[in-house]
């Protein structure tokens, strides 16, 4: 691998960890004051336990060999098979891709604030991380679905279409928050989180590229554009429906855009990227009020935002791909002279994720559920969470 | 002596307080409060979804006068806190049996 390639990688994976704190602050804003440090301690969790459980076997099972059609070996047990730095290209692709494996289930924490046990959180973590993040991460990468002609740039299906369905198979085990829903404790919290997410998400898209080229830079400005698009739509959407463009609205048509172009990233250019982020922003916004309807408690919309968002950007792909832009050998999309072929690969890679996803998400909350418990009592639900799990107050007066 | 305890709006804090330091004043304790009267509460926003908030915020404010000059801070809070929307608040008057300066330990209306 030439340098230049190494250090847009390395940079990459610093700006993917930076996502988890920025996630961390995007949800701890939306969440109660009294429970915002559980918010942030689910988040960082994942980066303390997740870069372990990777380095162990979590790269191997999902990556080596990249052949392998439904899960890898164990060849790369603690990086065993890497007997010197060489170049350093494959130490850079373990770390980058490490750090998606850390923020993917922290995605999930957001749905289930308020109420879950953090030990319970602690074992979720790592079992879902072996059973849906990396069997699925598989599939799309190199393994069976890939193969089929479904592609993913930087981890729409992979990372927040199977995420967000998680989430919703997470709450549904959990039940609602006794104390109901409340607004945002501090927006400026949800600001900030929301701009160095964005930040991160350029390491996120187009270091995808696993190079510093033409690919990337595209990916890059489709971040740019994707997310600006989004951001707009939803704020448009809530001015003229509900009478006040809200700083939380831009930062959720902001997250949204930025959901939906990752699986598009590498293959889309010109306009495109505009809208998708202009369809992503509208479908989330009405997405978000689904749970209103169908009773389910997704505390801080991972579902209204990484599923949808996941879902259409990756659907889109079906309609926007330009392979001859990136001189690529994907296939193309409907408004680029391609057939259904490449929108029907799509959906079934979407779909066996999602099903794989809901169900071992709802059969690992339920045994937790039956055993250790997922739920803290009735006491710190209301008193909070901060100070029943983790013995500390985020805010002294 | 009297206690003067005013619920006003909080953008109104400044007025007053230059209001009475204008008429001289000597001291005012500002105490931030939510209540609510018969403004009652407004809803807010965030993802489409509303939210009641019951308590509006409002700031307390607590003077020490003697009896004559209370009905003058009483007038000026008015004058100085009022919009004439709903929601402007109250002021109440109550008596205070004693009052000592800590740091001289001077007590009645010497310590004011």
């Amino acid at each position: 691998m030439e340098s230049g390639n190494l250090a847009w990688i390395l940079i990459s994976a610093a700006l993917v960890l930076f996502m988890t704190p920025g996630l961390a602050f995007f949800y701890g804003g939306m969440d109660r004051g009294r429970n915002v440090l559980n918010m942030l301690m689910m988040n960082f969790y994942c980066v303390l336990i997740v870069p372990i459980l990777w380095v162990l076997v979590g790269y191997s099972l999902s990556q080596v060999p990249f052949e392998n059609d439904f899960i890898g070996n164990f060849d790369a047990f603690m990086l065993k098979n890497i007997t010197e730095a060489g170049d350093g290209s494959t130490l850079a692709t373990v770390a980058f891709l490490g750090m998606f494996a850390a923020i993917t289930p922290a995605l999930i924490s957001g749905a289930v604030a308020d109420r879950m046990k953090f030990s319970a959180w602690a074992l979720f973590v790592p079992f879902w991380l072996f059973l849906a993040y990396v069997p699925i991460f598989k599939w799309v990468y190199g393994g069976w679905l890939g193969q089929r002609g479904s592609i993913d740039f930087a981890g729409g299906t992979a990372i927040h279409v199977n995420a967000g369905i998680a989430a919703l198979a997470a709450v549904l085990v959990l039940g609602k928050r006794k104390a109901g829903a409340a607004p945002p404790h501090s927006m400026p919290l949800v600001m900030i989180g929301t701009g160095i997410l964005w930040f991160g998400w350029f390491g996120f898209n187009a270091g995808s590229a696993l190079a510093a080229n033409g690919q990337g830079a595209q990916a890059f400005m489709n971040t740019f554009l994707a997310a600006a698009a989004a951001g707009s739509a939803w704020v448009i959407v809530e001015w003229l429906r509900d009478g006040h463009p809200t700083n939380l609205g831009a930062a959720s048509g902001i997250v949204a855009g930025l959901v939906a172009i990752t699986p598009a990233a590498g293959y889309v250019a010109g306009a495109s990227p505009i809208f998708i982020g202009l369809i992503a922003g509208v479908v989330c916004c009405y997405a978000v009020k689904l749970k209103n309807k169908a009773g389910y408690d997704d505390a801080l919309d991972v579902v209204g935002v990484h599923f949808f968002g996941g879902l259409v950007g990756s659907l889109l792909i079906g309609f926007f791909s330009d392979p001859d832009f990136f001189k690529g050998s994907f296939e193309k999309g409907l408004f680029f002279g391609g057939d259904t072929g490449l929108l029907l690969e799509q959906a079934l890679a979407n779909g066996v994720a999602i099903v794989w996803s809901f169900v071992i998400t709802l059969i690992l909350m339920l045994v937790l559920k039956n055993t250790i418990g997922v739920r803290v009592s009735d006491e710190p639900e209301y008193n909070g969470l901060d100070l029943a799990e983790h013995g500390e107050t985020a805010y002294h007066s | 002596m009297k206690l003067i305890t005013a619920i006003v709006k909080p953008f109104k804090v400044d007025d007053v307080k230059d209001a009475l330091r204008a008429a001289g004043i000597a001291g005012v304790t500002a105490s931030e409060v939510r209540g609510f009267g018969r403004q009652g509460g407004h809803t807010e926003t965030y993802r489409g979804s509303e939210y009641a908030i019951d308590f509006v915020p409002k700031v307390k404010l607590e003077v020490l006068a003697s009896d004559s000059d209370a009905q003058r801070i009483v007038d000026i809070i008015t004058g100085a806190a009022q919009t004439g929307k709903i929601g402007d608040g109250k002021i109440w008057v109550t008596s205070v049996d004693s009052v000592v300066r800590i740091r001289t330990g001077e007590t009645g209306e010497a310590a004011i």
